[in-house]
């Protein structure tokens, strides 16, 4: 590609990068908080205590905020799809619409029911009230898998024959349940569950450090970080589980994501080091002699193939998958740690919050669980590279043939800092605003 | 057959988001509008009648989009293609319009931040139909041409006609009126402000005549198409009809009619958008991507309708329950 081309090239990559690093916050939090309100409330409706009431309404305030967020960062999507890709809607289209659809009436369901839960306070039975916000729970997180269906294509497409250049045989149900759909739905779903759990869970330690018998953030720590610790395990094993997958699906992308050159039997497993394309090796790694072979097939003599297998014009970026891969890993084992020492220290009957260094571990720890989405992200889609759809179509292709791409990535990037920013100020001012009698405060802001 | 289906049901889609998402846009023109002693009780009306269905009222716009990739993926890579310019105009205004609702129900209640989110609000409601009608129009102005499913036309055909403008113009005109007649009906507790709302629904009905005059004058030069469809044999009937329900909305805001006034409006809609739509029929991107040259496979097209059908089966029902949670007291 010719200079200016290529420059529009990059600012659409940056622009859609940017969008979904952007949305995928707000959508994974559009599904862990709707459940951590939906398990105060039913808290509430089995002991009566008002905290529980409390907490559920102050968190669907934040909730709120979040949900119009992530509504309009997701219409700009579903419209960049077209804007910046349309060579790959316009094949892909007709066998990816499917998921969108379903996604579209799931998130449909959410946002009805996120006006019930929210303005419904005072109009619903209690049972009512709670039941339309576990179904927002319920369609956020179908929603969610929906649309991660429609990424798994890409990565591994599936439902369809190439016939000269044209799709053929195009079968949507296949293309749905294509190879990558299961493992990264449910790498997804738990994502939201873990991200969510350990960011609410670091607000309400913050707060409880201060004031450590307070009951309102010593109930919610306790149900965000039960969330949390329940999530992670499972998140670890899904983990290892898609390694295993994506080994059998995208070699090439995995092994940018071990930064393994070679083809090798007792291939190591490498943590850290300076990938280099040029000499092939990856220097300063720790490595662990047979850790990559014994981790994917569990025999540490099994052979494991490398990046040259491919020709360098079908890798992607090793280092930015490298090390965003081991960023996540990282990311997912402190928070394994640190739900390890609030298991044990729940074990000894010593709660959390009256323990203040595992108070400040859990306000540490809040972002953990949103950098390991990050760059969880960067390594599916970066990992994915030079590919739109595997294997099929390369990305350069499918860009739209719009010149001055940058005009648009400027404002929707300005667009979005000073959305986090507000965002942010929003949130804390509802936990200050907020910070005197709950009950008082509730009576009359649910009437707005 | 299938794929008239699945534009039929976006045509629907498209209709309901003109009833609801439309109206929400008019109320955000008539919150930047709000004048007078009783401007801050005005915006604070509009502010409870769409609090709780904005949200819902929105994605009828991503499921005619969804739709349209899913079930006309050519017609949606021609337009995103051609129209780029616009699109994104229009998004910037649905995000801070979305957001600044938001965030003004959620900022420091001081006046002066309240004031800035209400005009960030106002303004983004301003621009975003003002850039759907120019889209809409700029589909039927024929100036934008593929070969081989290629956009060969450039980025700025079509939508900067006086033709496609004018459809803006109406947009804005059509959302505030349906806007205002609605809000009749929100605040009929409150008679001084429902008669500011009847006297704003007023005008802005008379207002539209002349406007649909223009866009009616500019289409014979503008959009030739859709002008020859215009004078094919059920446009005057259609044309009746439309005008009848504009008068009978009229004379029913005056006549203090509100609830048949609102019927009035519906229809008025409704059928503006039909006969936009048969008019249009069965171009997309007039002249080269159509309603049979641009759809998908048939096996598409038909999951697609069976979804469809599903989807309704769920959401018909949870969208009654929400309107009658919060609209239905006022009709009892």
């Amino acid at each position: 590609m010719e200079g200016d081309r290529m420059s529009d090239f990059f600012f659409a990559r940056s622009q859609m990068a940017m969008s979904l690093a952007f949305h995928i916050i707000f959508a994974a939090l559009g599904i862990g908080m709707p459940l951590l309100m939906a398990i105060a409330e039913g808290m509430y409706l089995r002991t009566s205590k008002p905290v529980y009431l409390d907490l559920s309404k102050r968190w669907s305030r934040g909730t709120a905020i979040l949900f119009a967020v992530g509504a309009v960062s997701g219409t700009v999507l579903s419209f960049e799809l077209g804007l910046l890709w349309p060579g790959f809607m316009e094949k892909a289209g007709a066998i990816i619409g499917m998921p969108f659809s379903l996604e579209g009436f799931a998130f449909f369901t959410e946002a009805i029911f996120i006006g019930v839960y929210l303005y419904g306070w005072n109009r619903l039975s209690p049972l009512l009230h709670w039941l339309s916000g576990l179904i927002v729970a319920v369609s956020g997180i179908f929603s969610g898998i929906f649309v991660v269906t429609a990424n798994a294509w890409m990565n591994a497409p599936a439902g369809f024959k190439m016939v000269d250049g044209r799709f053929t045989e195009i079968d949507p149900i296949a293309a749905m349940l294509n190879p990558a759909s299961f493992h990264e739905v449910l790498h997804m779903t738990l994502a939201a569950f873990v991200a969510t759990g350990f960011a609410v869970a670091a607000v309400h330690a913050f707060f409880l450090r201060r004031d450590r018998n307070n009951l309102f953030h010593r109930s919610a720590l306790g149900i965000a970080l039960t969330v949390a610790c329940l999530s992670i395990p499972l998140q670890i094993l899904s983990g290892d589980y898609s390694a295993r997958v994506v080994g059998r699906l995208q070699p090439a992308k995995l092994a940018a994501m071990e930064a393994d050159y070679r083809t090798q039997k007792g291939a190591p497993l490498l943590i850290g080091g300076m990938p280099n394309d040029k000499t092939r090796t990856t220097d300063y790694a720790l490595s662990i002699p047979a850790g990559l072979s014994l981790l994917l097939d569990d025999d540490p003599n099994a052979r494991v193939i490398g990046l040259e297998e491919f020709p360098q014009t079908n890798w992607p970026n090793v280092r930015v998958v490298h090390w965003s891969f081991d960023l996540m890993v990282a990311a997912g084992m402190a928070m394994l740690a640190l739900a390890a020492w609030s298991g044990w220290s729940w074990w000894k009957r010593r709660p959390p919050a009256g323990h203040p260094r595992l108070l400040c571990a859990v306000v540490a720890a809040g972002p953990l669980g949103f950098v390991a989405i990050e760059a969880g992200w960067i390594v599916t889609e970066v990992g994915r590279q030079p590919w739109i759809i595997y294997g099929v179509m390369r990305t350069e292709n499918a860009v739209t043939p719009m010149p001055g791409i940058v005009a648009p990535f400027v404002i929707f990037t300005a667009l979005y800092v000073f959305l986090a920013f507000i965002v942010f100020f929003l949130l804390r001012r509802q936990f200050i605003e907020t910070a005197g009698p709950v009950s008082e405060t509730f009576a009359t802001s649910t009437h707005a | 057959m299938l794929e008239l289906t699945v534009a039929i049901f976006m045509l629907l889609s498209l209709i309901l988001y003109a009833l609801m998402g439309g109206a929400d846009f008019g109320g955000g023109m008539w919150d930047l509008l709000a004048v007078g002693p009783r401007a801050v009780r005005q915006r604070k009306a509009i502010a409870e009648a769409i609090g709780p269905i904005w949200e819902a009222n929105h994605v009828w716009l991503i499921l005619v989009v969804v739709l349209l990739f899913t079930g006309f993926p050519a017609g949606f890579a021609g337009m995103m293609t051609a129209l780029n310019i616009p699109l994104t105009a229009m998004l910037i205004g649905i995000v801070l319009r979305g957001s600044a609702f938001i965030f003004r129900k959620y900022d420091s209640r001081s006046d002066a931040t309240q004031r800035h989110w209400s005009e960030v609000f106002g303004v983004a409601s301003f621009c975003t139909p003002f850039f759907q009608g120019i889209i809409l129009g700029a589909l039927a102005t024929g100036q934008i041409r593929l070969v081989n499913g290629q956009v060969v036309s450039g980025f700025f055909a079509g939508w900067l006609t006086p033709f496609a403008i004018a459809c803006g113009v109406f947009a804005l005109g059509l959302f505030a009126f349906l806007a205002a007649a609605y809000l009749t009906i929100d605040t009929q507790d409150k008679p001084d402000l429902q008669n500011d709302f009847r006297r704003r629904a007023l005008w802005s009905g008379l207002a539209l005549a002349p406007v649909a005059g223009v866009v009616f004058l500019t289409s014979k030069q503008g959009a030739p198409e859709m002008y020859h469809g215009l004078t094919r044999w059920w446009a005057p009937l259609l044309l009746a009809w439309t005008s009848v329900m504009s008068v009978a909305a009229l004379v029913a805001l005056w006549r203090r009619w509100f609830a048949l006034a609102r019927i009035a409006a519906i229809s008025q809609v409704t059928l503006i958008l039909v006969g936009w739509c048969l008019a249009q029929y069965p171009n997309l991107v007039t002249p080269d991507l159509t309603v049979s040259n641009a759809h998908a496979p048939e096996i598409t097209l038909r999951l697609l309708v069976l979804a469809l059908g599903a989807g309704a089966i769920v959401l018909l029902p949870s969208l009654a329950f929400l309107f009658y949670l919060f609209k239905g007291k006022e009709t009892r």
